[in-house]
């Protein structure tokens, strides 16, 4: 196998025991590579499978057929593997503010490292860190986690998981539910904690602007199969395919499209709000 | 998974059982109870059995479903009827079987009594678990609990807050599912980072579900607080009168549902009277 390749799926199915063949949530034969390093988002309706997916990376659920390999490893080969995979892939879910159960944030972010039996100094050192890295004031992590605001709690809550400092961070939905200062926060938080970790990141997302901001690479799921997989620009030049799937491209590259339509001369291939300026003072 | 868990288990379908009034089935059910326990010797038993069997039939529940519904209470019967079987001894007994146990000269004995003792009360008992197990696979939680509180009204003039018991049970009944999917996905959550809920000793589980239990609390407090604002902004005040949006109505079928137990009562207590009691 390819060494810089950091997650591998072979052939992954999943059914639920009492689903059918048509039930939501299941997966027919995906076959994936993730570079180190990179980010992939992963797009598609809901039912379609993604979260599905990256509980099988931390081994939360069993494929029916196929093989996750985590760093050339298959975390199903033994017990012992599937709690090496907990701590290799950190899986932070959809709404993580709501995990948060202990009395300081500091004891919190360090409940991960504290389950991998790391020696108490490495432990307080990993919390610093993982809340350097998520934004958190040094101030908030002696409170209790119910004092936080709504952004503070959600970046403490990734801060629980960057602190196993896993080699594949997996992000479900980070943004969901933030406002628009928050959402630019946690855009922040993964592009530092990519810089200074050079980590895998996998990142779920319904926004479409978060997906062109971030990614690297971006798989779009469709009812368990995987329909697409490429960089951003190959993946939102098929609009129409992307439609047909309840999915869309980012706004600013719909403008861009229209006013194309309409015979102004701009690029095609604009995703992101930055591209859009660029190009539009390219115009003036 | 925690997810496979059923809670208040409907069957949806369209039988004369699910079209009955959900009050005249409570009412019924509780009546079928008592008559089987009325049922003092093997005519009337059998007559109730045969009732019970026709009822099940009547409401086309599937077997495998009703066989399911009835095995959380496998090991109480087994176990009945051991005790049944061995301590039913009287010098007006007859002995069926003599085990020597070869240990101080002790003997098991069965007798024949105690053999019919077990036999008697495995068949109440099952009887007892169908009918219950077809009222609540044939009637909907709501409707359940709206024949519940029509039933209990007469106590509100005792002043007894009916119909808020009643919608606690319904919010009750609703919030079951999202409770267990929460339950569900906060245990994923923990376990991604490291939890050991499957392992260690009982102390060690117990204090591995301490971060399951407390965001679970939070968050049901939360819901709660939600939802009693939700209800209040629609003018809910727990005190005036309200009315059903499924009105409850007696039809034909449940005056004959009715004439059907009372039947059934008088069938049992007549072969009680003729063939005498023996239990």
């Amino acid at each position: 196998m390819n060494a810089s390749v950091s997650v591998e799926l072979q052939e992954l199915c999943f059914r639920y025991p009492h689903g059918g063949k048509d039930a939501p949530h299941t997966l027919e034969g995906v076959t994936l590579a993730v570079e180190r390093g990179s980010l992939l988002a992963i797009i598609g309706h809901t039912g379609s499978g993604k979260s599905t997916l990256v509980q099988h990376l931390n081994a939360l659920l069993k494929p029916s057929a196929g093989t996750v390999l985590i760093e050339g490893k298959n975390i199903h080969e033994n017990k012992h593997a599937i709690r090496e995979a907990r701590f290799r892939v950190g899986l932070c879910f959809q709404y993580p503010e709501y995990q948060l159960f202990e009395e300081t944030v500091e004891k919190d972010i360090a409940y991960g490292p504290k389950n991998m039996e790391l020696p108490a100094g490495e432990i307080a050192a990993r919390v610093h860190r993982a809340a350097g890295l998520v934004g958190l004031d040094a101030a908030l992590l002696p409170k209790s986690p119910l004092e936080l605001s709504g952004g503070e709690k959600r970046r403490a809550a990734v801060a629980g998981v960057v602190a196993m400092e896993p080699q594949v961070l997996v992000l479900d939905e980070p943004t969901a539910g933030l406002d628009p200062h928050g959402r630019g926060q946690m855009h922040a938080m993964i592009r530092r904690f990519r810089r200074e970790t050079g980590r895998t990141v996998l990142l779920i997302s319904h926004s479409m602007e978060d997906v062109a901001a971030l990614a690297d690479r971006v798989l779009v799921l469709d009812r368990g199969h995987a329909a697409m997989h490429g960089t951003p620009a190959q993946v939102f030049a098929r609009a129409a395919e992307l439609e047909a799937m309840g999915l869309s491209v980012p706004p600013v590259t719909r403008i861009f499209r229209l006013l194309r339509e309409k015979g102004v001369n701009v690029p095609a291939e604009v995703f992101t709000v930055a591209q859009a300026e660029e190009a539009i003072r390219g115009l003036l | 998974m925690i997810r496979d868990i059923t809670i208040g288990q409907y069957f949806a379908g369209d039988s004369p059982l699910h079209r009955c009034d959900a009050r005249m089935k409570l009412a019924l059910t509780f009546a079928f109870m008592i008559v089987i326990f009325v049922c003092g010797n093997f005519f009337s038993l059998g007559l109730i059995a045969l009732a019970a069997l026709a009822l099940a039939l009547l409401s086309r529940v599937p077997g495998g479903m009703l066989l399911r519904s009835l095995r959380p209470i496998v090991m109480l019967v087994v176990f009945t009827s051991v005790l049944n079987l061995l301590y039913t001894t009287d010098e007006n007994t007859h002995a069926l079987l003599q085990i020597p146990l070869h240990f101080r000269g002790w003997v098991i004995t069965v007798t024949r009594e105690g053999a019919f003792t077990a036999i008697f009360t495995t068949v109440r008992i099952l009887c007892l678990l169908l009918v219950s197990s077809l009222l609540t696979y044939t009637t909907t939680p709501s409707m359940l609990t709206a024949g519940l509180e029509h039933l209990l009204k007469p106590l509100a003039k005792l002043r007894v807050p009916v119909a808020a018991f009643a919608m606690m049970m319904t919010l009750a009944l609703r919030f079951v599912p999202t409770l267990v999917e929460e339950t569900d996905r906060i245990m994923n959550a923990q376990k991604s980072r490291g939890s050991n809920l499957e392992t260690g000793s009982l102390l060690q589980r117990v204090k591995a579900f301490v971060p399951v239990l407390v965001p679970l609390f939070i968050s049901a407090f939360r819901r709660a607080a939600e939802l009693a604002n939700a209800m209040e902004s629609r003018c809910y005040t727990g005190t005036n009168e309200r009315t059903g949006m499924k009105q409850l109505r007696l039809r034909a079928r449940d005056y004959i549902a009715l004439s059907a137990v009372l039947l059934l009562l008088g069938g049992v207590v007549t072969l009680n009277v003729f063939f005498g009691k023996i239990v």
